[in-house]
């Protein structure tokens, strides 16, 4: 019986379109935009002003706090300004905006191919290292590197989980990845190792994806206290707190860090990321992302340069379709809808799906026949219906007791409930002013 | 199309379940024990199953556009047809015209729409609409056509029923006894007197399999009423064997079968949790027994559903589902 998540989830169709679709590089633009605020925590401080000359791989703004991360410059060419632009979430966001002349690369950085299995730095050398490269979570939340690593006195870690799993429907980034660099990704899992100071890691990776599962087994073989460890498909089993439970049985309490249970989860394209990072110099001002959709012409896997405007990279897959509805960035489950498509790429983009209209429709909403469906789904153990159903009537109070902020949004109840009823938009409504009544609470005392 | 890009929340991708679905899903359940119905009581059957289901759907659809005054009509959903199934499963297939139109009524017009309709009723409507039959027309709707003899829909020859039986064993009424019960396999392929769609046991179970495989409904509710029952009656059977009949004749007997498997486990008045569904059919059960042995009624199983369906907002506050994280689990 292969592991998986305990409570909830759901089977969504996978329509992994690009699957062992080779990784492959993306024309640079003639224009980037660089997102100032590409991570959880505090946005970046640019370094550069209007009229610098930058090169590939030099950092461009430092950290703006604990929670922070540097940015590097993805082209080189000249700094034309720092203004706002629209980014994912559809608002204005301040950016770097830089005009592409060549491919000039700093020259510290080792662009060859060769790989480097020794790791010569300590442990702290590791994580200024990783902070000086502006690594970040490259599931999509982007939660600093360096500070998942350096965990409060009071907790120990145990082991490090590497998340191989890709649940989302249609991406395939990590899984292409994995089968291109399972090498690299190994080096990157034991320097992670080092850096966590544990000598046990696992990668979790879905049983849908044999090929990789197949190729890491055997590469792991040759590193010490690296497990592979075959997961039963179901969405959202690359949630941090269900990937958890899944490879090691033990469930992160609410409101719980990671480390409570003593483990650090890290993404394969962080790993990646990690192993350029210590072992070739190189700081994360690129990526693989899922270019998809089943109207697009070629859905690809493309290493793109961050601040890429999204429009380029679907036009190296065929350009967009006539009949286009909607355009996400990431997945179909916890995407975020564009409102167009010249918002620039970042370090947490995994994917672009491209939707046609009859698939972007939302279905017609139905009265609640209280088929407890979504309570069945609900991968926290929550009751969808009666929170939708408390935030549409204002009781935040009351969702506050029955866990709202345990919700991860996953969207499990909404996808599962048959009168379509828009579960989730009522949750995160309720999120959000509960979150605001706790800081307030917070900000009294 | 650029330029009217759709943008929404995720999720952005739908499981293509709908309520029509689940609804459909019931409908094919109940087709087994129609059918059934159908080769034991012919005709009678067919007029009862139409004039209800006929007058459910004419109901809702009369006082949505009249009473309610709403634009669109929620007959498409199919509920007032699960409406109008499930009360004619629990009538006797000569009972007349009028009597039914008036249960459709009640169902649909006091029971389900003055809450809200579908979704809203805090109780069953069809099992709303039967007790309000039985106890309004308690002879007509306790007078069962002997099986096997009936040609015409007004055939006047009637039969006692194994749960009659039963209860007359308990009152110590003369000339009774529990040797007079029907084989335990006679109930279960149904060749008995009983409402037209409960007296096939086989039938029952049969939609129960299907509505488990289409993961429509789960075992909970089904299978803890019927081990309640089996259990409770069974402990009364070991006491005084000659006055308490035997677990299994109790299990097939009478409407607990179609009770455990279609009316305690609608959606709408049933506890939204696993552990919530577990104490909701313990409570089913324990109530069915209750009245059936000691009560007035020979059964037991439309009361106790009705009882507990008002008890479900309750049991929903009080059972939540297992949270995660809440229990750390071991090692």
């Amino acid at each position: 019986m292969l592991k998986t998540f305990s409570i909830g989830g759901v089977h969504p169709q996978e329509n992994k379109l690009s699957a062992h679709q080779s990784i492959i590089k993306a024309a640079i633009p003639p224009q980037v935009a660089i997102l100032l605020s590409q991570h959880i925590g505090a946005p970046a401080k640019p370094l550069v002003a209007k009229g610098d000359t930058v090169k590939v791989g030099m950092k461009i703004a430092e950290l703006g706090g604990f929670v922070s991360a540097a940015i590097h410059s993805s082209v080189s060419g000249k700094v034309l300004k720092i203004d706002n632009v629209i980014d994912a979430s559809g608002y204005p966001k301040p950016a770097i905006i830089i005009n592409v002349e060549g491919d000039e690369w700093e020259e510290t950085i080792d662009r060859s191919d060769t790989l480097v299995k020794e790791c010569k730095f300590s442990s702290e050398e590791i994580i200024k290292k990783l902070t000086d490269c502006g690594i970040v979570g490259m599931g999509g939340a982007c939660f600093p590197t360096q500070v998942k690593l350096c965990p409060p006195p009071a907790f120990k870690a145990q082991c490090v989980i590497i998340n191989g799993v890709e649940c989302e429907p249609y991406l395939t980034a990590d899984h292409q990845l994995m089968l291109e660099h399972a090498e690299e990704i190994m080096v990157g899992v034991s320097i992670l190792m080092k850096a966590a100071k544990v000598n046990k890691a696992f990668i979790a990776i879905e049983n849908n994806k044999p090929d990789a599962i197949e190729l890491l087994k055997k590469t792991a073989s040759s590193y010490p206290g690296i497990e592979v460890v075959p997961l039963k498909m179901k969405y959202p089993q690359g949630g941090e707190k269900q990937l958890i439970d899944a490879v090691t049985d033990r469930q992160v309490a609410s409101g719980a860090l990671p480390i409570s249970v003593g483990v650090i989860v890290q993404n394969v394209g962080t790993t990646f990321a990690v192993y350029q990072a210590i072992q070739k110099n190189k700081p994360l001002f690129e990526r693989v992302i899922t270019i998809t959709g089943n109207s697009l012409a070629k859905p690809s896997n493309l290493l793109a340069r961050i601040g890429t405007p999204l429009r380029q990279l679907v036009d190296a897959c065929g350009g967009l379709p006539d009949d286009t509805g909607k355009v996400i960035s990431g997945g179909p489950m916890m995407g975020k809808a564009l409102i167009n498509l010249d918002v620039p790429m970042t370090k947490g983009s995994s994917g672009l799906l491209i939707m046609n209209e009859e698939e972007a429709k939302r279905g017609e909403i139905h009265p609640c026949i209280r088929c407890a469906k979504c309570v069945d789904a609900c991968s926290m153990g929550l009751e969808p219906y009666l929170l939708a159903q408390l935030a549409a009537h204002g009781e935040f109070e009351r969702m506050e007791k029955e866990r709202i902020m345990d919700c991860i949004e996953c969207g499990c109840c909404q996808f599962t409930c048959p009168s379509n009823r828009p579960i989730l938009d009522y949750c995160r409504l309720g999120k959000n002013k509960v979150g605001a009544m706790i800081r307030a609470r917070k900000a009294k005392k | 199309m650029e330029n009217k890009l759709f943008v929404s929340l995720s999720p952005h991708v739908h499981s293509e379940d709908t309520v029509k679905r689940n609804m459909h899903g019931v409908l094919i359940a109940l087709i087994p024990a129609f059918f059934v119905s159908l080769v034991v009581f012919g005709i009678g059957a067919l007029i009862v199953m139409v004039t209800s289901v006929v007058s459910c759907l004419f109901f809702e659809w009369a006082i949505g556009k009249y009473i309610m005054k709403s634009k669109t009509t929620t007959i498409g959903d199919c509920s007032a047809i699960i409406t109008g199934v499930l009360l004619a499963f629990n009538l006797p297939s000569n009972l007349p015209i009028w009597i039914i139109i008036l249960g459709a009524l009640f169902a649909i017009g006091v029971a389900k729409m003055p809450f809200g309709g579908l979704g809203c009723n805090p109780v069953n409507p069809a099992l709303a609409g039967r007790v309000f039959l039985l106890i309004s027309f308690p002879v007509q709707m306790t007078s069962w056509p002997v099986v096997g003899q009936i040609t015409s829909y007004a055939d006047a020859t009637t039969a006692a029923t194994p749960l009659a039986i039963m209860k007359g064993v308990i009152n110590g009424t003369s000339g009774v006894s529990l040797n007079q019960l029907p084989s335990a396999w006679n109930l279960f392929i149904g060749t008995n007197a009983g409402s037209i769609g409960e007296i096939s046991a086989a039938a029952l179970l049969l939609g129960l399999i299907f509505m488990l495989w289409k993961k429509i409904i789960t075992w909970h509710i089904p299978v803890s009423i019927l081990a309640t029952v089996f259990v409770f009656t069974g402990i009364m059977h070991l006491v005084n064997p000659v006055e308490y009949a035997r677990p299994l004749i109790q299990l097939l007997s009478g409407g607990l079968m179609l009770g455990a498997i279609f009316m305690a486990t609608d959606y709408v008045t049933s506890p939204m949790n696993k552990k919530g569904m577990l104490i909701y059919g313990f409570f089913i059960g324990v109530l069915t027994v209750v009245i059936r042995l000691f009560g007035s009624y020979p059964e037991g199983m439309s009361f106790a559903i009705l009882i507990m369906n008002c008890f479900t907002p309750l049991i929903n506050i009080y059972c939540k589902p297992k949270r995660f994280g809440e229990v750390a689990k071991k090692k």
